[in-house]
Formats: C-alpha cells, sequence, structure tokens
C-alpha cells in the first residue's frame, strides 16, 4: 500500500490476464494465458451448441418443438440483420457475420460465467478487426480492381495518398479498440467493486454485470459486425458504380 | 519527505496525468446526450419509427463513444502499466 490503493494494483486488484504456461517457438517465449482457456470455454459452448441444433435440424418436424423454434429464431433474426445492411449482398457474408456476432456476444457475456471476457484481451479483438480489414481489402480489390483502388486512395488529389491510406489503417484500429475497452472497462469496475468494497459487495453488484456485461456486451457485439457490414458494403458499392 | 525518490514523483505524476486524460469523457458525453436528445425527438414526431431510431441512435452513440474510450485507455496504461515508471 506504500502508493496508495490504485497504484498498487498488481498486488491488490486483480483484473490482469496472468499466463499459464509457457513455451519457445522459433527463439520466442509465447504464453498460454487465461484469455486462451476462456475462448477454448466459449468456442466449446458454440460448438457443442452447434452440433445439437444440427442433428436437430437434420430430423427437423413440421410443427417445430421449442428448440427448434429457438435455432430457426436465431438464425432468422440473424439472417435478418445482414439483410437489412447488406441488401443484395447479403448471402456472400451472412455466416461469417453470423459466426463473429456469436462469438463476440458469447465472449462479452462470459463474464457471467465467471470467466475473463475473452473480448478483453487486445489479442483477440486485433485478430477479429484484421480479419474485418482484409475482407474490405479483398473486396476492394476484386470490385474495384487495382486501378479503382489506386483512384480511390488518390482521392481527391494524389496529394491526400498518406491521409486517405491512414484513414483506411484506422478502420481495424478504431474497431478493435472500441470493443476492446469497453469490455475492458467493465471488468475492471467490476474488480475494483469485488476487492476494494468486498465487504458491502452483496446482491447489488448484480446490477453492474447487467448494464457492463449484457448491455454493452450486446450493443457492443451488434456495433461490431453493423461496423464490419457497412464498411464491407460501402468497398463493393464504390467498385459498382 | 525524506524517502521521496524520482519514482515516486514519477509515479504520482502518472496519477495526475490518468486523471486528465480522463476528462475526454466530456466530449462523448455531450455528443451521446444530444444523440439521445434528437432521437427522443423523432420518436415524439413518429411512433411508428421507434424500433429503427433507437437501433440508429445506438449504433451512432457507440461509435461516438470511441474518443471517451481512447482517453480512458490511455489513463488505465498510465495507472496499471506504469510505462514511464520503468
Amino acid at each position: 500500500m506504500e502508493y496508495g490503493i490504485l497504484m498498487a494494483a498488481d498486488t491488490e486488484v486483480d483484473f490482469m490476464i496472468h499466463g499459464l504456461f509457457s513455451y519457445e517457438l522459433f527463439g520466442q517465449t509465447l504464453w498460454i494465458t487465461t484469455s486462451h482457456v476462456c475462448i477454448l470455454i466459449v468456442m466449446l459452448l458454440l460448438l457443442t451448441f452447434a452440433i445439437i441444433a444440427n442433428r436437430k435440424i437434420k430430423h427437423a418436424t413440421e410443427v417445430p418443438d421449442t428448440f427448434q423454434c429457438v435455432i430457426e429464431l436465431i438464425v432468422e433474426k440473424l439472417d435478418g440483420m445482414v439483410e437489412n445492411a447488406m441488401g443484395h449482398n447479403a448471402k456472400y457474408f451472412a455466416n461469417y457475420i453470423g459466426t463473429i456476432f456469436c462469438f463476440i456476444l458469447l465472449s462479452n457475456i462470459s463474464g457471467l460465467l465467471g470467466l475473463r471476457p475473452p473480448t478483453a484481451d487486445y489479442g483477440t479483438t486485433l485478430a477479429l478487426a484484421l480479419i474485418t480489414f482484409g475482407i474490405i481489402t479483398f473486396q476492394k480489390f476484386k470490385h474495384q480492381h487495382v486501378s479503382g483502388f489506386l483512384k480511390g486512395l488518390c482521392d481527391p488529389w494524389p496529394i491526400w495518398a498518406p491521409i486517405n491510406l491512414i484513414g483506411d489503417i484506422a478502420v481495424p484500429v478504431s474497431l478493435s479498440l472500441r470493443l476492446f475497452a469497453n469490455i475492458l472497462s467493465g471488468v475492471v469496475i467490476e474488480a475494483l467493486v469485488y476487492t476494494l468494497l468486498a465487504k458491502v459487495a452483496i446482491i447489488w453488484p448484480a446490477a453492474l454485470h447487467v448494464y457492463f456485461d449484457l448491455f454493452s456486451g450486446a450493443i457492443q457485439t451488434y456495433v461490431f459486425c453493423m461496423l464490419t457490414m457497412t464498411y464491407v458494403n460501402q468497398a463493393i458499392e464504390d467498385g459498382e458504380y | 519527505m525524506e524517502n521521496f525518490t524520482g519514482a515516486d514523483f514519477i509515479l504520482g505524476c502518472s496519477a495526475i496525468g490518468a486523471g486528465l486524460a480522463v476528462i475526454a469523457g466530456i466530449g462523448p458525453g455531450i455528443g451521446q446526450g444530444i444523440a439521445a436528445g434528437h432521437g427522443a425527438a423523432a420518436v415524439g414526431r413518429n411512433p411508428g419509427a421507434k424500433g429503427d431510431i433507437t437501433s440508429t441512435m445506438l449504433l451512432g452513440q457507440a461509435v461516438a463513444e470511441t474518443t471517451g474510450l481512447y482517453g480512458l485507455l490511455v489513463a488505465m496504461l498510465l495507472m496499471f502499466v506504469k510505462p514511464l515508471a520503468r
């Protein structure tokens, strides 16, 4: 407690990622961290649900029972969301958007399961944002070709190229930081309440979980998917006109 | 005060810097308030489009929040990672 409560955070308040064991690869020391374990748990939950849903939908009945109704509702809502945002391009991207929507949503609300949300690790969100960036760049090259890409870069004059380039690179940075910082702020505040107010933290922190895990997590999932779809759609439509 | 070292001074300045960094939260607060106000006005004018208005408003607010979150990240780095005290 030398530097006050918050400055002694690494011994008192604990919301950091911990390394479990390290290994050597090409001369680099790499760590398996708690984030990897949490991602594994989230993925196992999703996989289990997907396998059960697949079994169920193969033996689909004319009059659906409760579980079949839930599956159909999820697929319908996700497809509807992609359809609304992307129009006639929706059929190419519905699978990808649905996948990252399920993964990010379950990651964000996994704080309710007692895990540290994997999306509160910058490695996870940066990977997701880089996939989005790859898709945007690929679609630009596919639909606008190299000439259109260069023309877009030199808009309105060639001297603006560096600024346009920075604008392009800012997309994955802001996408990943937005998701990361939102979830991290929830994790930090919950950790502070549970450690520093441990004596009075009875029942009422549930309200914090509702806001930070459920509400904020769901909103940020929606925002990430909407922005991905908007950027990709923009890259496609710029080439069509 | 005789045990007061340079490292302590840097930690104190980091704490002040973290406090200054989260002042960035003012901007998004005002912006989100304006967005919510216009959203409420739009629902008042056209109550039928409440769902569309709400989702558009929440999307815009979440994007506007980004600059405030950058300030929060700077504050967190200063307080918990302590890059200046290395």
